[in-house]
């Protein structure tokens, strides 16, 4: 089914797209002439593929839940922001916060991601064919950081237990997060998702990095800051 | 919130129908800034000697120019036209600006020069950007390259002249996106040294900033870099010139500013929205400029600079 965003509402496309049910025999979306429009297939919560041939702006694939959508362009701002799960695919390069606060499925970005690419991970896997801004990972908590380029200042600043592979080389590590050892069940882990992802890249270049673990355990000496 | 938007012709055809693209361009930024709105354009220069300004009326938006323009021609014994466009008008004159300025302040106080150089005009105007450009029948204007600003006002009031672009010298002009928290103590600072302010708004600040290291020497680069280590805050700042514009974004990009370039025009936006409207978009290269660094055209070409500082 063909959506052309110049002639049918952005509210009009993303209720069709949330309507579809498990079991639908319409489960395939082509949308066009996005021209940057925000909150583009935010929402979804099925078993479909919804692709956007253009460039798409703020937030779109939020909230995304077992959809598969892929965004045959550049993303602005906060794509697959709070993705739960399912794929979110970008051609084109992402702008900010790419992959923000998202809780599991994978965000596959063949492009660069600019700053804050999963800043506040809390269990999604994202992987970056190109490079990735300054403040990746911030915060951190749970799930994988792929970067086969470069990163850029303060990467996995204050990280939690999500874990980082990176190709490159960081312009800076940011507080608490150190490089680690790369041990065989990494390595088997870095090689499942760039498959999944579809990069072509040699696990053994990569290096993994991670919390010291200094900054969130309970420390005696700071009690009298509760 | 606030809105930027710049556009720089690279052929005639956009040239001609610069004024149709760029109010596209203001309009589809209005969610981000529905309070006022205002555009810097760059076209049909005056001699050598000579000086075109805008002027607004701070009281009468229907002021009659002609009565202006009849006694600066009395004044300078040449005949000097009005151009009127909504509240604003542009006047031609054969005369410097240090001649022109104190004969207007003595004898027609209630105008605000609101733009002085040799090819720049600016309007500005409180409401929405559609309107705005209504009004100012933005889309008859022909340009070389121009900017324009939609602004949420969040720290001072509503009103033409707390409206973006804000001239910082002759042919120059800033428009800004974010906030400044230390315009206050800066202000002070720069009316020491004889800048004067019309507003208390923060972006004049960074505007009377530029204008200062400006009259020091500094180039535009030199003085945008200074800018990054003396104001504190936020910020995605362009900054039009008499051949071109520049770009630059606070060192940690808190602000969104996307960048993209045909075989015929350069645009910036705070979303890519509002480049979609203009022609052969979709194929256009499209980046991100990096934090801290000053990315600026003109007729040579394009320059990026080496950042200020990262993190």
């Amino acid at each position: 089914m063909v959506f052309d965003l110049d002639e049918t509402e952005l509210r009009e496309v993303n209720s069709r797209l949330q309507a579809v049910k498990p079991k639908d025999n319409m489960r395939d979306f082509l949308l066009s002439n996005p021209r940057g429009k925000h909150n583009l297939a935010v929402g979804l919560d099925a078993d479909m593929r919804a692709r956007i041939d253009g460039h798409v702006g703020f937030y779109c694939a939020g909230m995304n839940k077992r959809a598969e959508i892929v965004v045959n362009g550049h993303a602005g701002p906060g794509v697959a922001e709070n993705m739960m799960s399912g794929t979110v695919r970008v051609r084109g390069n992402a702008s900010q916060s790419a992959g923000a606060t998202g809780h599991g499925g994978l965000l596959v970005i063949e492009g660069d991601a600019s700053s804050r690419c999963g800043i506040s991970m809390k269990g999604i896997d994202i992987v970056v064919a190109g490079s990735v801004g300054h403040m990746s990972a911030f915060m951190a908590q749970k799930g994988h950081l792929v970067i086969c380029g470069d990163a850029g200042g303060g990467l996995g600043d204050s990280i939690y237990e999500a874990v980082i592979f990176l190709r490159g080389k960081a312009a800076s590590l940011g507080a608490d997060c150190v490089e680690k050892e790369m041990r065989p069940e990494h390595r088997e882990t870095l090689e499942r998702l760039l498959r999944e992802a579809g990069i072509e890249a040699d696990p053994a270049e990569f290096r993994r990095y991670g919390s010291a673990r200094t900054l969130y355990n309970f420390q005696v000496d700071n009690a009298d800051a509760l | 919130m606030c809105g930027i938007v710049g556009l720089f012709a690279k052929s005639s055809r956009v040239e001609e129908k610069f004024g149709q693209h760029l109010s596209a361009m203001l309009i589809e930024m209005a969610d981000r800034g529905p309070d006022s709105a205002g555009v810097a354009v760059y076209r049909n220069g005056v001699p050598e000697g000579w000086t075109k300004v805008t002027l607004c009326h701070r009281q009468d938006p229907a002021y009659d120019w002609d009565v202006l323009a009849a006694q600066v021609s009395a004044w300078l014994g040449e005949t000097v036209p009005a151009e009127r466009r909504g509240s604003h008008a542009v006047l031609r004159v054969p005369a410097a600006l240090e001649k022109l300025r104190p004969w207007l302040d003595a004898n027609h106080p209630d105008i605000r020069l609101v733009s002085a150089g040799t090819k720049i005009e600016i309007f500005k105007e409180k409401g929405h950007p559609r309107d705005v450009s209504k009004s100012f029948q933005l889309e008859d204007i022909n340009a070389t390259h121009g900017l324009g600003h939609t602004r949420m006002a969040t720290e001072s009031a509503v009103t033409t002249a707390h409206s973006h672009p804000f001239s910082t010298g002759l042919d120059l002009c800033l428009v800004h996106n974010g906030s400044l928290s230390n315009h206050n103590r800066l202000r002070m600072v720069l009316e020491r040294r004889g800048i004067e302010f019309q507003t208390d708004n923060d972006s004049e600040v960074a505007a009377g900033y530029l204008t200062w290291r400006l009259r020091e020497g500094d180039d535009l680069e030199t003085a945008l870099k200074a800018a990054s280590r003396d104001l504190d805050g936020f910020y995605t700042f362009a900054v039009g010139t008499r051949d071109g514009f520049a770009v630059m974004r606070d060192p940690i990009a808190c602000k969104h500013a996307v960048l993209a370039e045909t075989d015929e025009w350069v645009a910036m936006a705070t979303e890519f929205r509002a480049i979609a409207v203009l022609p052969g978009a979709e194929k256009a290269a499209v980046w991100e400029p990096q934090p801290g660094r000053v990315y600026s055209w003109n007729r040579e070409g394009a320059t990026v600079s080496a950042p200020e500082f990262a993190l």
